[in-house]
């Protein structure tokens, strides 16, 4: 009955917790949202979408910068009210019952906002009592989900003292402290390092298989690919495409791409004498992508044709093609 | 039939969600107890120069009521109330701004089930248990050098702390609106002045009758009164007029901020 529980090593938190649980879990959708606007002045940055986010399932926005991604979450975490459509979370009314529904979600924003007053402990500590936790259980939290995040050792240390992808952990810790419901992830891993990033990842895919519901955004394809069940695209506000990330390439890309290497400048001149050869091709400064179902095959037929290419790649198609031909190369920085 | 519980219950703060705050502000000042005692030191500092030196000075006082009083006890509680409006102002713009603008503190706290009244309501709070400790403090050295002249005077330390409620609050709210620090010079420009000329150091009608009303309308100069008339024991009706409109000084104040706060923060 009980969908989801995430801390490690902790069980139900108490009663009355556990049958807010059910209640979702019998209507499904944690998330559900139809036609919903946020509007700055008279300015859209998101301009009607729907989701439904069921329990459990790990959910992503993509879409590159200002597509609207963060302003969907702060409705989503019930801190920016809508402009209009609906939306509900956790089968509540954001308006109504903002402070029932924050209660039991965790939120990591897109700027760490960690407190740089309090050591690394107490920015969990003191965050579990803004939540209405116990002293004490604010205290065993805090200590295991240091140990979650790997950051025991720094326990007395100021913030200010942490690296980027320690601050990250330490926010993610925090938004675990009253272990939610739903985890919503704003852009967790930018500007971190490989390794940074990959540690996240680790973490958030623990968190997934102990059946927290998160919804993430980003703007790294490899992110969205690792993490996501399911995703949309975002692009000027709009829901662009939705679907798992193999249906995504799927309807959106080709089985496999060629990249074909030429002397910079003569792309877009070669691209007429090879459009033929695939589904769609893309021309680059620096390349040109042959989309085909059969890499090899257009590859043999470039060399046929007496096209000497510096270096050729034939690679599958990822996220990032679906995502380059959905949202324009332009837009990405 | 676990739904109306749940609808009503899951995990709403239990209480006084500002006094979260307060608890966070203690835990950092904990830290930062030579903030705290230079806050106390000013007045004392203040007050041992005028004991010490200027009331050698100065001839005795008349009050309103007939009371004559020395020089220093006609100044101490005007200090008091100064420290009292100092503590609260400095609290609740500085900090708050701080707290407002660079931090991001209250950001992180508003994804959390608290609400921006309780983040209003606890800085302010936090302003009165601080500045309620100073005034403590002051009056006891006060009372230790003879210059409390009545049992009222116990009745002081409440009203320093309807001083601070009026100051926070209005400080606070005035805080919101702020763009940078520069904009703090604004703030200085009228607190100086305040505490030079609200009857602080001399009575009112050393003021021509014209301009005594200004003097009048000043919250310093009410918050002067106040504790003036309760430390002598030589009460008016001016201690009501005070009362009344520190109270509704801090609460427009209050709710002010709490509505501000929400227009920044919630958008
Ligand atoms: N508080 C705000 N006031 C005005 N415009 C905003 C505000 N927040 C975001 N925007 C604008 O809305 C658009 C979408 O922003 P955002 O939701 O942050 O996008 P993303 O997270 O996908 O990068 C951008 O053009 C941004 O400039
Ligand atoms: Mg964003």
């Amino acid at each position: 009955m009980v969908v989801s529980r995430f801390v490690p090593g902790r069980k139900r938190v108490g009663p009355g917790i556990e049958s807010l649980t059910v209640t979702f879990g019998d209507r499904g959708a944690l998330i559900r949202a139809r036609g919903l606007v946020k509007r700055y002045g008279d300015f859209e940055a998101v301009r009607g979408i729907d989701l439904d986010v069921p329990s459990g399932e790990a959910f992503g926005f993509l879409g590159p910068n200002g597509a609207g991604k963060s302003s969907a979450m702060r409705m989503i975490a019930c801190v920016s009210p809508t402009s209009s459509g609906e939306l509900t979370v956790l089968g509540l009314d954001p308006l109504a019952d903002g402070s029932a529904i924050r209660a039991r979600i965790g939120v990591c924003p897109q700027e760490d906002q960690l407190d740089v007053e309090l050591t690394v402990r107490e920015n969990l500590t003191v965050y579990g009592r803004y939540f209405g936790l116990s002293r004490a259980e604010c205290r065993s939290r805090a200590d295991e989900l240091l140990d979650f995040v790997q950051l025991t050792d720094k326990a007395n240390a100021k913030v200010e003292s942490l690296s980027g992808g320690m601050k990250r952990r330490l926010t993610i810790a925090r938004s675990l402290i009253n272990q939610p419901d739903l985890l919503l992830l704003d852009e967790p891993t930018t500007g971190l390092d490989p390794q940074a990033r990959h540690l996240l990842w680790d973490k958030l895919f623990r968190l997934r298989q102990q059946g927290v519901t998160l919804v993430l955004t980003t703007h790294y394809m490899d992110e969205a690919e690792q993490l996501c069940d399911r995703l949309v695209v975002m692009n000027d506000g709009r829901i662009v495409a939705e679907g798992s990330p193999t249906a995504l390439i799927a309807q959106y890309s080709t089985r496999e791409v060629t990249e074909l290497r030429f002397g910079v400048g003569h792309h877009e001149q070669l691209g007429g004498k090879v459009a033929d050869l695939a589904e769609r091709i893309e021309v680059l400064p620096d390349r040109l992508l042959l989309y085909t179902d059969d890499g090899e095959r257009a590859t043999s037929e470039v060399a046929a044709r007496g096209l000497r290419p510096d270096s050729v790649l034939v690679r599958r198609s990822t996220l990032e093609d679906v995502f380059l031909r959905l949202t324009g190369r332009s837009l990405v920085d | 039939m676990t739904t109306l519980a749940t609808r009503v219950l899951p995990g709403l703060p239990a209480g006084f969600g500002g006094g979260k705050l307060i608890m966070r502000n203690y835990l950092v000042y904990r830290r930062n107890w030579i903030v705290f005692a230079t806050g106390f030191l000013e007045p004392v500092f203040y007050l041992f120069s005028i004991g010490i030196g200027v009331a050698a000075l100065v001839d005795e006082f008349v009050m309103p009521n007939g009371q004559v009083v020395e020089y220093t006890a006609f100044v101490a509680p005007a200090l008091l109330a100064a420290s009292a409006m100092n503590g609260a102002i400095f609290d609740s713009t500085f900090n708050i701004f701080f707290r407002l603008k660079y931090i991001k503190l209250y950001d992180a706290m508003l994804a959390t089930p608290l609400r921006p009244w309780d983040i209003a309501s606890g800085e302010i709070g936090w302003a009165l248990i601080r500045g309620g400790i100073y005034s403590g403090a002051f009056l006891a050295v006060m009372t230790a050098m003879g210059l409390t002249g009545s049992w009222w005077a116990v009745l002081a330390l409440p009203a320093t702390l309807l001083i601070g409620y009026a100051f926070a609050g209005v400080g606070m709210a005035l805080t919101t609106f702020m763009r940078s620090w520069q904009d703090f010079e604004f703030v200085q420009l009228t607190i100086l002045p305040m505490f030079l000329f609200s009857a602080t150091f001399y009575p009112l009608h050393a003021y021509p009758a014209a301009l005594q009303w200004i003097v009048e309308i000043t919250p310093l100069y009410r918050a002067v009164v106040l504790c003036r008339e309760l430390v002598t024991g030589a009460l008016t009706w001016g201690s009501v007029v005070s009362v009344a409109y520190l109270v509704a000084m801090g609460s427009a104040g209050l709710y002010l901020a709490s509505r501000r706060l929400s227009r920044l923060l919630l958008t």
